[in-house]
């Protein structure tokens, strides 16, 4: 055997292929050889080295462990002299470690805990073999030899896990309903509509690491009895849906899906259904109507999904996230799964961090983190060092909670005693310049718009509300208003069809406990504390800072400013449209807002 | 119903060789496969960029279900269109996020460089304003999707 003082492994993953990896390989070897260094350089091929969003080919030079990323042929030869002949480190083509900085991921802070999002961004989404070596599937081939489907129900029902799509209602209870039902036919689905705004959670997995979600839901089909499963997934994720159906395809060439799994008995299969942009699709019988091929109108439950779903048969339906944390629980035990998290709410939970926070992006953090420590540890605080004013959860039909609440403590419960929810885990962060009462506005228009209009509560309740908001917020609120909204949020929470129409009216209710005096100035004093509301601001220039530059005048749309060069610009009120746009021009900070 | 023919040159596409082609082929695919509608009704939509009333028609002839019931569908889900929209699309997100990032002021400038409101295409049929859910791209709102 040849005894080699150094050895290079050259990546020849798909990628790095397609920029020439083995052109590399072949002017290295050539070079090594002109340079005499044959016989003392070993070139290798390997998998792919370290992120696979970054570009090949990558190299690693053994015994020094040196890291070199994006090569091509023309740099071998200076390569090869650098740092085989003379013995230096080339810094040219270091791999630097902010280029494989995730925009979405970040680094995990020390408050967080990633269990879901343990592979994402860390593994190839496309490329089965990057999960197997991961322990992916090692949870199927576990249950599919030793667990019977009571004993894999039993698992998840020990483990704790709530459903992670809002509610939170037990796991391994739905499963146990879908079981009992005495039928052949059963159906898997997984709810990937995330219309939550604001939320981004389901995509990540969905994207960066969709067989953990086709592992979990083949568990849950082994569990329930079921032999088909459907995807549904919101039409605005198309490379969500491209990377499930990849997925899906890689696993049914290893047998993971399809006929006798593994060689066992359990058959089963998937597919993905699209969505076409409705939000009430998320709410799980309008779902099942949209799959069907019909509008998504939801119905009254009972009967549940799990007695009467899809197409009148048994279903189960999860979340992305409930399924993707399926297979760990397998492989861990439902013990130590339970030993994280608080007393109801077991384990972690994602959550989509954005608005006025200065670390925007996914995060994950055991039930029971404080909202302290999500907006100021983990999310860094409050963008240009400006205060909180309120975070926002649950989306649309979640609430806003005021800043004296910020050490709750996180989980399904305390949230909805302060009358938010859970939600799918959006969190939105607002800070002081944000107008509470054109918030509740803005949640009402999308729920009126997408309520599905089959309940009158919902269909015209939230019409009701929106047009007394809007009329709030353009300044001609009457006396009156606040206690019609209250009693129109009790009366369409009461009887509404389903979670739409009964969470409708959370941020408005929400924002009338605790922001009460801004719909109070709204409405008597005709001001807008956080000067947002257009109906409620005059637009003026300041004599001292404004330098006469013209940027505002030349930037009005509707030509309201007049004024000579270097002399101070004024606005005509009555043609202001109250755009704001001068106010982002204008470099001297010369226009106040009343 | 006649073949439909608006403002700019918009022809029926079942009347057109190579459109028809599209649509038979879509249909060919999903016409047995359960809960078919809805595929096929994104397909014509990514294929031919709209869902129009003769193309209805025509769905509904050949699945043989009333074409009320496909109506009441491409009706109900925002996605699907029922004319032609601009060659380029601006989708501007209206999630909270891209809204308390500054989406209505991104939308204001748009509307004076392009002289339209969401919701209509420019006169020359190139550039349409839509504003869209929240695209899930929150952490780098505002956000907006340019399309074609
Ligand atoms: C209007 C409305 C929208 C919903 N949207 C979603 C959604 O986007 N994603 C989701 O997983 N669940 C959503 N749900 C909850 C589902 O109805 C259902 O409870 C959930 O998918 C069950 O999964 P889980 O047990 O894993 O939480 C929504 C419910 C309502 C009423
Ligand atoms: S709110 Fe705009 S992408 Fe999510």
């Amino acid at each position: 055997m040849k005894f080699f003082r150094s050895h290079v492994l050259v990546s020849v993953d798909p990628k790095s292929l397609e920029r020439g990896a083995h052109e590399v390989i072949d002017a290295l070897n050539d070079e090594l050889y002109s340079q005499g260094l044959i016989d003392e350089v070993q070139v290798l091929e390997t998998s792919r080295i370290g992120d696979p969003l970054r570009y090949g080919p990558d190299m690693m030079v053994y015994p020094e462990g040196v890291h070199y990323t994006n090569l091509s042929i023309d740099d071998v030869p200076f390569l090869v002299q650098e740092h085989f002949l003379k013995g230096r480190i080339v810094e040219k083509f270091l791999e630097k470690e902010e280029k494989v900085q995730d925009e979405e991921l970040g680094t995990p802070t020390p408050k967080e805990l990633r269990i879901v999002l343990r592979n994402c961004g860390k593994i190839d989404p496309n490329n089965i073999e990057d999960y197997i070596s991961e322990e992916g599937y090692l949870a199927l081939g576990k249950i599919l030899a030793d667990y019977t489907p009571e004993e894999v129900v039993q698992v998840i029902l020990d483990s704790g896990l709530r459903g992670r799509g809002g509610a939170g209602f037990p796991t391994g209870k739905k499963w146990q309903f879908a079981r009992v039902s005495q039928t052949k036919t059963k159906y898997v689905i997984c709810n990937a509509d995330e219309g939550d705004p604001g939320a981004f959670m389901n995509r990540r997995i969905l994207e960066s690491d969709p067989h953990s979600v086709v592992e979990g839901m083949i568990i849950a089909g082994y569990a329930i009895g079921a032999s088909m499963g459907y995807i549904y997934c919101r039409a605005e994720y198309p490379l969500a849906v491209k990377t499930m159906n990849i997925a899906i395809q890689q696993a049914r060439e290893l047998g993971l899906l399809g006929k006798n799994i593994l060689g066992s008995s359990f058959s089963f299969d998937l597919e993905v259904r699209m969505g076409a942009g409705a939000f009430v699709c998320g709410e799980e019988t309008a779902l099942m109507a949209s799959i069907e091929g019909s509008r998504g109108e939801p119905r009254p439950r009972p009967p549940f999904p799990a007695v009467k779903g899809l197409w009148g048969q048994p279903s189960n339906i999860n979340n992305v996230e409930t399924y993707a944390t399926v297979p760990i629980i397998v492989l861990k035990g439902a013990k130590w799964y339970a030993s994280i998290g608080t007393e109801k709410s077991k384990g972690t939970k994602t959550f989509a961090l954005a608005g006025d926070v200065v670390n925007t992006g996914l995060i994950e953090v055991p039930f029971g983190t404080t909202l302290r420590e999500i907006v100021y540890d983990v999310g860094g605080g409050i963008k240009d060092g400006k205060q909180l004013k309120a975070v926002q959860t649950g989306g649309p039909m979640g609430g806003c909670i005021p800043t004296e609440y910020i050490d709750t403590p996180v989980d399904y419960e305390t949230l909805s005693e302060l009358g938010s929810i859970m939600g799918s885990g959006g969190i939105i962060i607002m800070d002081e310049d944000t107008c509470m009462v054109d918030i509740a506005r803005f949640f009402m228009e999308f729920t009126q718009d997408e309520s599905c209009g089959k309940c009158v509560p919902c269909r015209i309740g939230t019409r009701r509300i929106l047009e007394i908001l809007t009329r709030i917020c353009d300044g001609n609120g009457r006396d009156g208003d606040i206690e019609t909204l209250e009693f129109l949020s009790q009366q369409i929470k009461a009887d509404s069809l389903c979670g739409l129409g009964q969470g409708a009216p959370n941020p408005v209710e929400t924002t009338l406990k605790y922001f009460r005096d801004e719909y109070v100035a709204h409405i008597y004093d005709k001001k807008c504390p956080a000067k947002v509301c257009k109906g409620l601001i005059t637009f003026s220039i300041l004599d001292g800072p404004c330098t006469g530059c013209t940027v505002c005048a030349r930037n009005c749309p509707v030509n309201a400013i007049s004024g000579e060069r270097r002399q101070t610009h004024a606005i005509d009120p009555d043609i202001c449209i109250r755009c704001g746009i001068c106010a982002q021009v204008c470099n001297f900070n010369a226009i106040s807002i009343n | 119903m006649a073949v439909s023919i608006t403002g700019q040159g918009f022809i029926d596409p079942t009347q057109e060789p190579m459109q028809k082609e599209i649509i038979d082929d879509i249909l060919a695919r999903n016409a047995t496969l359960p809960g078919g509608l809805m595929v096929i009704l994104n397909e014509l939509q990514n294929e031919i960029g709209y869902v129009s009333a003769t193309m209805q028609q025509y769905v509904a002839t050949k699945l043989r279900i009333p074409i009320s019931k496909v109506h009441g569908v491409v009706s109900f889900y925002s996605f699907f269109t029922t004319t032609p929209r601009g060659r380029h699309i601006l989708k501007f997100c209206m999630g909270t996020a891209c809204y308390v990032g500054g989406a209505p002021q991104l939308i204001e400038k748009a509307r004076q460089v392009l002289g339209i409101d969401p919701g209509e295409t420019t006169p020359d049929g190139a550039v349409t304003i839509e504003l869209c859910r929240c695209d899930g791209a929150c952490s780098q709102a505002p956000g907006s999707d340019c399309r074609r």
